[in-house]
This record gives C-alpha cells, structure tokens and sequence, in this order.
C-alpha cells in the first residue's frame, strides 16, 4: 500500500533530485542507478526483501543509508510521545472518574463539555494559540521543540513540554470520556450494588470493586492512542521544528525520497501494530474472564 | 441488639410512596404502602412486573435508582427508621441488619474479583482479617452446601455455573448474620432443578439462621412454598395480604383470583379449556389512579369502584382492598372456558425425523449436541420438548429448521419428503413451511419498522401475496393474533412484551406454515400475558391444524399445549411418548426428578427428588446410561456400563432405561409424584 501510494505519486524522481534545468540523459541515467526504471514488482520485491532483512534502503537525497535517519526519528518522537503520554493518561482518566463521580453536576457537565471541546480543535489550531501565548507573549517557554546539542534530561524535558501540550489537549477529552462512560456503567453495575449492600465503605466501592472493572476499556483506546502519539505527529513536528518521524516523512514527501518515506511510514504501521498487540494483551491480563477462559 | 429491639417487628413500612422522576416529572410506584414482617417470618410479595415489587426491596436498603425518590412514609428496620440514618448509619445498617439477593447472580459479582476475596471483605469489616476471614469464609461455602469451598474460593464468578453464583451470593448475604433478608427473584432465570436446590437451601437456611425473609417473586408457586405470608401488590399499592395458604386457595381479591386462573393447573390441557386471562394493562408508573387501581380490568367493578379508592378490608387475619371481597371469587372469566373440539383424524405425520445427529468440534473434542434422535409428528399435534438448559432442545429445533445442518445420515422429512440439511437448499415451499417464534420477540423484531411493514414483508415474502389480497390477509393475520387496527402504525418498541410476541407469531403464521418451533414464546411474559398467548397458539392450532414444536422449561405450560412430550437430557431422549402418559408416569428418573422439582400451588409439600450436581459436560458424556452419575434410581453396574436403548414400554410410549417399566411403575407409586 505504502509502496504503491510513492509510485502513484507525480513526478519523476530523478528530476526532482536533479532539478528543472539538468540534462535528461543524466536525469535517466540517476534512474537507472537509483532502479526507479525497473518493472514495479520487481522493485517492490527487492524494496519489501530488504525491510525485512533491516535493510531500508538508501535516501535519494542524502545518498545514504536510511536506517540512522529513521531510528532517530523514531527516538525524538518516541521521546515527545512519552512526555504527552505521562501527562494525559493520569490526568484524563482523573477527569473522566471524578466527571462520572459528579455525573450530572457541574463539575461533571465542565470536564465533558471542556474536554469534547478541546479534542474537536485540530491540533495545529491548539498548538499556534499555545505558542502564542506561552512563547511569544508569557515567553516561559521555548517555541521549538529543537533543543541545543548535549541537552540534558532535564533541558529536553524543557523543551517538550510546549509540543505535548496540545497533544495532550487532543486526547484528554478522548481518555476522559471513555473513562467517563465505563465509570457510569460499573457504577450501575449489579456487583457495585452488591458492594454497597455489603455495606463496605464507598471508597472502598470504588478502589476495589469499581475502578478495575472501569477502566478495562479505557486501557484499550489508551494503547490505539499511543501509535497516534508516535506516528501522527506530522503537523506538530513540522510546527514545532521537531525532528521526528511525522517530520521525517513530511520532509521526504516533498523531495520524492521513496526510501525514506516508505520506510518511514511502515515504521510507523509497526508500531501501530506493537501499540495494539500491547493493548490486547494488557486487556487480557487485566481481565479474568479472557485470561482463564471459561470452564463452563 | 437488645432485648427490647428484638420485640420489634423485623420490618416495617408505613404508608411508603416513591415515586420515579421521568420527562421532569414525579411518577408514583409506590402508593401508601404499609407492610410488616415480624421476626422469623418469612413474606413473599406477589405481582406482574411493574407493579413494584423490586422497588420494595430498593427502598428498604435505600438504593434507589437516581431518580427515585421516597415521597412519603416511614420504614423502620429493626424498630430502626432507616429514613433517618446518615451515610455512615445507613452503612453500618448495610453490614450489621439488612442483606439482598437478586437475580442474574452472575451480574451481582464481581467479575474482576477472585470468589474468595469478595467473601472475606465482608468479615474484614467487621474487624476479622487474614486467615480468620478465610476461615470463616469457607465455613460460609460449606453453609451454603458448596462440597469444594477452597477450590471455589480461588475462581473467579465465570467460573461457576449460575447456581453455584447463587449461592455464593447468598453465602455473602448472609455473611453476617443479617435480620432481614431480602430475596429478589433469586431463583428466575435458573433451571427447574437449580431453582429447587436453591429454594430448598433457602428453606433450610431458614431453619437454622434467625433472619426474616422479605421473598419477591413472580412465580406464585415458589412464594406458596416458601413463605409464611404473602402480599400481593398492584400498582404499587397492596390489595391482598394474609397467609399464604388462604390467600392462594381462597383469594379475596379479584386481582388474584384472576393471576391464580392464568395458571395452567392440576394438569390441565388444551382440549379441556382455555386459561383465563386479565383483560387491558397495568396502569403505566404514576397514572392518575382515582378508585381501585384494578376497576378497569375487573368484571365485578362497579361505579363505586371507579370513583373510590377502596379501604383495606380487615377480614380477620387478612387483608382485601376491594369492596366486592365477599363475592371476589364469582368474577366472571374474560375468556370463555369453552373449546370446541376437534376430532383428529389419524393422519399421516407431517414430520418425521430419524436417526438424527449434531456433533460440534469443541476445543479438538467432539460435542454431541443431539444424538440419534428419531420422532414424528401429526397435523395439528404439539411436541413439547423438556430438559434442563444444554440437553440439546434448541440445537435439535435448529436442526429442523436447518440453520445447522445436522451429521451425515439422519433425515428429516416434511410430508413424506425428504428435507435438505441446509436452509438454502430448501424450496420455498418447504422454508415457509416450517417458522419459529423466538423467546424474545424484542431482538426478533426490526425495531424501525412498523408492526404494518413487518407482518407485510413476511406476508410477501413468505406467502407471495401483493396488493389487495395482501391487505385482505393482512387483517385477516391481524384479527386471528388479537392484535387491532391500531397497533398497525406503531413501532414494536411501543407495544408490551405480550403485544410483540403476538407480532412475532403473525408473522410465523404468514406463509400458512405446517410447523411452527416456539422457543420458550411466553418466558419472558407476565402470567396474565402468558395464558393469552397460550389460548392464542391452541385457538390457532384448532383452526389451522398446524403442528407446534414446543420448548419450554415451564412444565405445566408444556403440559397443557403438548400431545406428545419428548424428554431430552444430553442430546438423547430419555423418553419419548403421549402427554398424559409421560407426565402421570410412570416416568424416567430423570423426568421424575424434573417434575418433582417444580414447586406446586396446589399441593404441600411431599418428598422430592434432588438431582446432583450439574448435567454434566456434552464433550465428555458418562458412559452407560448418560444420567447414571445423577440417577436416584440407578440399579447397579449396568447402568455405567451399557446405554440403555429407548425401548417402548406401552404403545407410543418409550423410556430410555434399564428398570424395567413395571418395575418403575412400582418404585414411583411409593413416592406418588403428583404432576406439575
């Protein structure tokens, strides 16, 4: 799909690598050493061959391989991610408990109104309006995310916090409404009736009998969510002058560097895969029922 | 507690009213409602869904939905006035006082929570911990009758079969030794056999433990065993209240001489008379009730009826709110008795089915579902199919309608014609030939249609009917399943329980079928709703001489709509033969144990068969006889040794078992198991 999509693409690889002005002979000779003029099942073989084998290729652009390029990528936005994921996890399942606590009430209408309203901003939307107010007119913080070389933790952490945020705005209202429902229905639940009727304390109602059983859902959007952090981040990368994945495959798209968006992509397909794989087994531990089977 | 509190009636409602908020306004379902239930006593409250029985119970241990609200009125636990208790009171009461035990126990636990660990959360409270909570914990089990409590201490709620859930539910309800014990349907949903365990442990619990028991039940025969007193609520008022023997055997209010006559009893059936049944509906929750809730549906209401409400009539000992108490039992029938009869000309069958078999592959283990089944059935005749739940009565009717096809070798025949196995190699005539009627009409209808485009479609489809005559048969279906003109435009959404399953049967009988499978048709149904959808099935099977194919686990109901009755345990007919004959026996053990395990209106109790343990699993089935693990009856080595062939022990009658037929006869005498 990834392959087929570069191919479709218009515009000849070796002109856009050479420019508008170079000779044709050498715009098909650079094709023919690049193999952009073999037969498609043929390059999609030795392309798909090498993947598997580690192997992705060499950029067009850089003329090197593309592999280093990639894993990098990867770890600055495997850095951002965790950053978004350690502040939105807790504080949206936070949010969708105490909303669900409060169900009806206030509190309960500003958590779902609030968080609905800042999931249905798209995040470049979000991320201008928090630049501007954070970096440009507070100044607390800086406005790209690129931080200077030899960083330590600390300072990276620094420099993250200002990217994450609306990520974090994006799926709080996500997390927060699904932790919002599952709370409602295990409230209503006829084993939280028999809690209560035990005449155990409430929290006892909730941190035992309630929550576990609650939250079981959540976890497994939560999972999906995490390739989205990862892979999806093309538009707050290119806005924050991050060098992540998102970034890498923006950058490699517009110069027609097939290697490098392809591997790029898949990449990102994989640890879409990992992400969910992750969720369903997380689910299955969790969740007796899947786990022990039935002897019935 | 002290010796003055124990003086106190263990529960005491006066004057209750609650009322639910719906579309911004307070609906009353509760309406001055005053009971008592002294100490040790036992109180069943009686009544259709909706009158309120469950919002009795909620009430008394104050969990009410979110928009309910008490409205007025007193409850007092204990000589305790519940209303009164704070949060942290009303906790302690939870713990200390009151206990409840409701139905679907599988949902009541915790699905998350190890067995154990829910029990010994209970003893923590009260200040016991660690391997004393433990201790007590599997003492409970073992009160419970449970024969394996540390195994079953370690399992999750999944792991157990639902009676087993039962009773560990109850097992925590009386975890602390509870004054009151409030039982909400306990037994609903559970199987013949399963329900009487677990009454019959309730009963014994009863004996050795203190708690007053306020019993809530549908089911007037298993409140008539189980309780001392009963009370029957209408419209969340009560309009019947004395001791369960008179009230069941000689009503003062013609609401429940009316619910007592929707049951089919003593063994009646279909040939000697239609059930009587109750006219209109219950008032919807916070009518506008101005005299007797019930004038509307009553044949002996009169002006005054209608305009006043009526007092509660103290008639020594007993309670009626009518003001006709005296002459309750002349309320004249809304459905006359009388059936013309029909004479059965001895017709070829209409279905015959031979050698039939159904294996699943389950896990790499073979699963047989139905084994070498073989029947046939008349024109106009019913064949009740009884068994536990997983003895194979739903896979055989899927057989027949071929959505499974069966093992290679059986047949099925349609009138002298051989059936395909799969539905789709069946002709159209043979499709509409043979309908079914599902358990539950609510996921059988197409909710966004109209009761008009549903019974349409059918009608074109399966009877190839358009335009006028479509019409024409249209009203005619309409008319002959009592539904009227009205209920054409509607959604089924709009329509009761009962109105659907008349959609669902109309729409069965479009393609003037030859057999009709009714799975369970009235078991989610109200009695009053029950015996107007039995009077409909035999009214339509006289007039149309079909054949019904009936499942139910209610034996006097598949008693009064079968000829012919087929007792399944494991996949296998056990035994096979007329109605009257299989029912008044002599019988196979198993169907002994079966019917001896229904509770009786009528009569006290005798000696009952139990059946151990649960019906063991169809992927590894006992060998000899399949039900020699469970048999009360079993004679020696042969039965786990050589499966006994159905052999015909009277003409038309067959019984699957090594005790010779006059031998049965014999044993069975001595116990004299009076059918359901």
């Amino acid at each position: 799909m990834v392959f087929l999509g570069g191919q479709v693409l218009p515009g000849n690889v070796g002109r856009a690598i050479l420019g508008p002005f170079a000779d044709q002979r050498a715009v098909d000779a650079l094709n023919h050493t690049l193999g952009v003029d073999r037969p498609l099942l043929t390059q999609y073989w030795s392309w798909i061959s090498n993947f598997v084998q580690g192997d992705m290729g060499t950029s067009y652009i850089f003329r090197s391989p593309v592999a280093p390029f990639v894993i990098d990528a990867l770890g600055n936005s495997m850095k951002l991610a965790a950053v978004a994921f350690v502040l939105v996890v807790p504080i949206g399942i936070l949010g969708g408990v105490v909303a669900a606590l409060n169900l009806n009430r206030p509190l309960d209408r500003i958590i779902s109104l609030g968080g609905l309203s800042v999931t249905v901003l798209p995040e470049f939307v979000t991320g201008i309006i928090l630049i501007l107010i954070f970096g440009v007119w507070l100044r607390w913080l800086p406005i790209s995310a690129a931080w200077p070389r030899d960083a330590g933790f600390f300072t990276q952490l620094y420099y993250l916090i200002l990217p994450s945020l609306p990520l974090f705005l994006v799926l709080f209202g996500y997390i927060a409404r699904m932790a919002r429902s599952g709370m409602i229905e295990a409230l209503d639940s006829d084993y939280t009736r028999t809690a209560v009727l035990k005449g155990l304390p409430w929290r006892t109602v909730i941190w035992r009998h309630v929550l576990r059983n609650a939250l079981l859902p959540t976890i497994t959007v939560i999972a999906t969510q995490t390739g989205y952090l990862i892979g999806g981040l093309v538009v707050i990368e290119t806005l924050f002058r991050y060098q992540g994945i998102g970034s890498l495959i923006f950058t490699a798209a517009r110069g027609k560097d097939f290697p490098m968006l392809e591997s790029g992509i898949l990449t990102i397909g994989i640890v879409y895969a990992v992400a969910t794989l992750v969720a369903d087994f997380l689910y299955s531990v969790l969740n007796p029922r899947i786990r022990l089977g039935s002897d019935q | 507690m002290t010796s003055s509190a124990k003086a106190e009636n263990a529960l005491e409602l006066t004057d209750l009213s609650v009322a639910y908020r719906v579309t911004g306004r307070n609906r009353a379902v509760l309406r001055n409602l005053s009971l008592t239930i002294g100490q040790g006593e036992a109180y069943g409250l009686v009544g259709e869904s909706g009158c309120g029985k469950s919002t009795v119970a909620l009430t008394v241990v104050r969990y009410l939905p979110r928009n309910g609200s008490i409205t007025g009125g007193a409850i007092s636990l204990d000589g305790q006035n519940v209303m009164k208790l704070d949060a942290e009171a009303l906790r302690r009461a939870r713990a200390e006082s009151v206990s409840m035990v409701y139905q679907d126990p599988g949902k009541a636990l915790n699905p998350s929570i190890r067995v154990g660990r829910q029990l010994t959360e209970i003893f923590e409270l009260g200040g016991v911990s660690g391997q004393a909570a433990t201790d007590r914990a599997i003492a409970m089990l073992n009160r419970v009758r449970i024969s394996d409590p540390v195994s079953v201490m370690q399992r999750y709620p999944h792991q157990l079969s639902g009676g087993m859930q039962q009773r560990v539910a109850i097992a925590m309800a009386l975890a602390n030794d509870p004054s009151m014990l409030i039982l909400d349907e306990p037994t609903t949903g559970l199987d013949a056999t399963v329900e009487a365990e677990v009454l019959d442990l309730i009963a014994q619990l009863r004996q050795e433990l203190s708690a007053s028991i306020l019993f809530i039940s549908h089911n007037l025969a298993v409140v008539s065993n189980m309780c001392d007193r009963v009370g029957v609520l209408y419209a969340g008022m009560l309009v019947e209240e004395g001791p369960t023997e008179v009230v069941f055997n000689d009503p003062r209010h013609p609401y429940t001489v009316a619910l007592l006559r929707c049951l089919p009893r003593g063994g009646q059936r279909k040939d000697q008379g239609r059930l009587d049944t109750i006219p209109g509906f219950l008032p919807g929750i916070g009518a506008d009730i101005k005299g007797c809730a019930f004038a509307d549906r009553c044949a002996l209401a009169d002006d005054r009826c209608r305009s006043e409400l009526p007092p509660l009539y103290d008639l020594g000992g007993r309670l009626s709110r009518c003001f006709h108490h005296d002459k309750a039992q002349a309320l004249p029938r809304a459905t006359p008795s009388d059936v013309a009869p029909v004479p059965k000309p001895a017709a070829a069958p209409v279905l015959r089915v031979a050698g039939l078999n159904k294996t699943y592959a389950s896990h790499g283990h073979a699963l047989r579902a139905v084994k070498d089944v073989s029947l046939d059935l008349r024109p106009g005749e019913t064949l009740g199919l009884v068994g536990e739940s997983g003895s194979g009565k739903t896979t055989f009717a899927r057989l027949l309608l071929g959505l499974v096809p069966p093992d290679e070798g059986g047949t099925i025949e349609l009138e002298g014609k051989a059936l395909a196995p799969r539905l789709e190699n069946r002709s159209d005539d043979q499709i509409k030939a043979m309908q079914i009627v599902f358990q539950n009409p609510d996921s059988a209808l197409n909710r966004s249609h109209s009761i008009r485009h549903l019974i349409g479609r059918a009608l074109k489809r399966l009877a190839g009917l358009s335009g006028k005559a479509l019409e024409a048969r249209l009203n005619d279906l309409v008319h002959s399943v009592r539904l009227t003109d009205r209920h054409l435009a509607v959604k089924p959404r709009q329509l009761s329980g009962g109105l659907k399953q008349r959609v669902a049967i109309a729409r069965a009988f479009a393609g003037d079928p030859r057999i009709v499978v009714c799975d369970e048709p009235t078991s989610a149904l109200d009695v009053s709703v029950q015996a107007a959808i039995l009077n409909l099935l035999a009214d339509l099977q006289s007039k149309e001489d079909v054949s019904y194919i009936f499942i139910s686990h209610d034996l006097a109901v598949v008693r009064y709509l079968s000829d012919k009755i087929a007792v399944l345990y494991l996949g296998r007919i056990m035994e096979l033969g007329p109605s009257e004959d299989v029912f008044s026996g002599p019988h196979h053990p198993y169907t002994e144990a079966l019917l001896s395990a229904v509770p009786k209106l009528d009569q006290t109790e005798t000696a009952r068969i139990r059946l151990d343990g649960e019906i063991p699993s169809a992927t590894n089935p006992p060998s000899g006889c399949v039900f020699h693990t469970r048999c009360p009856r079993k004679i020696g080595p042969i039965c786990e040794q050589q499966e006994p062939p159905l052999s015909e022990a009277q003409a038309g009658h067959s019984i699957r078992c090594h005790i010779p037929y006059a031998e049965l006869a014999r044993l069975q005498k001595a116990v004299v198991a009076e059918p359901a």
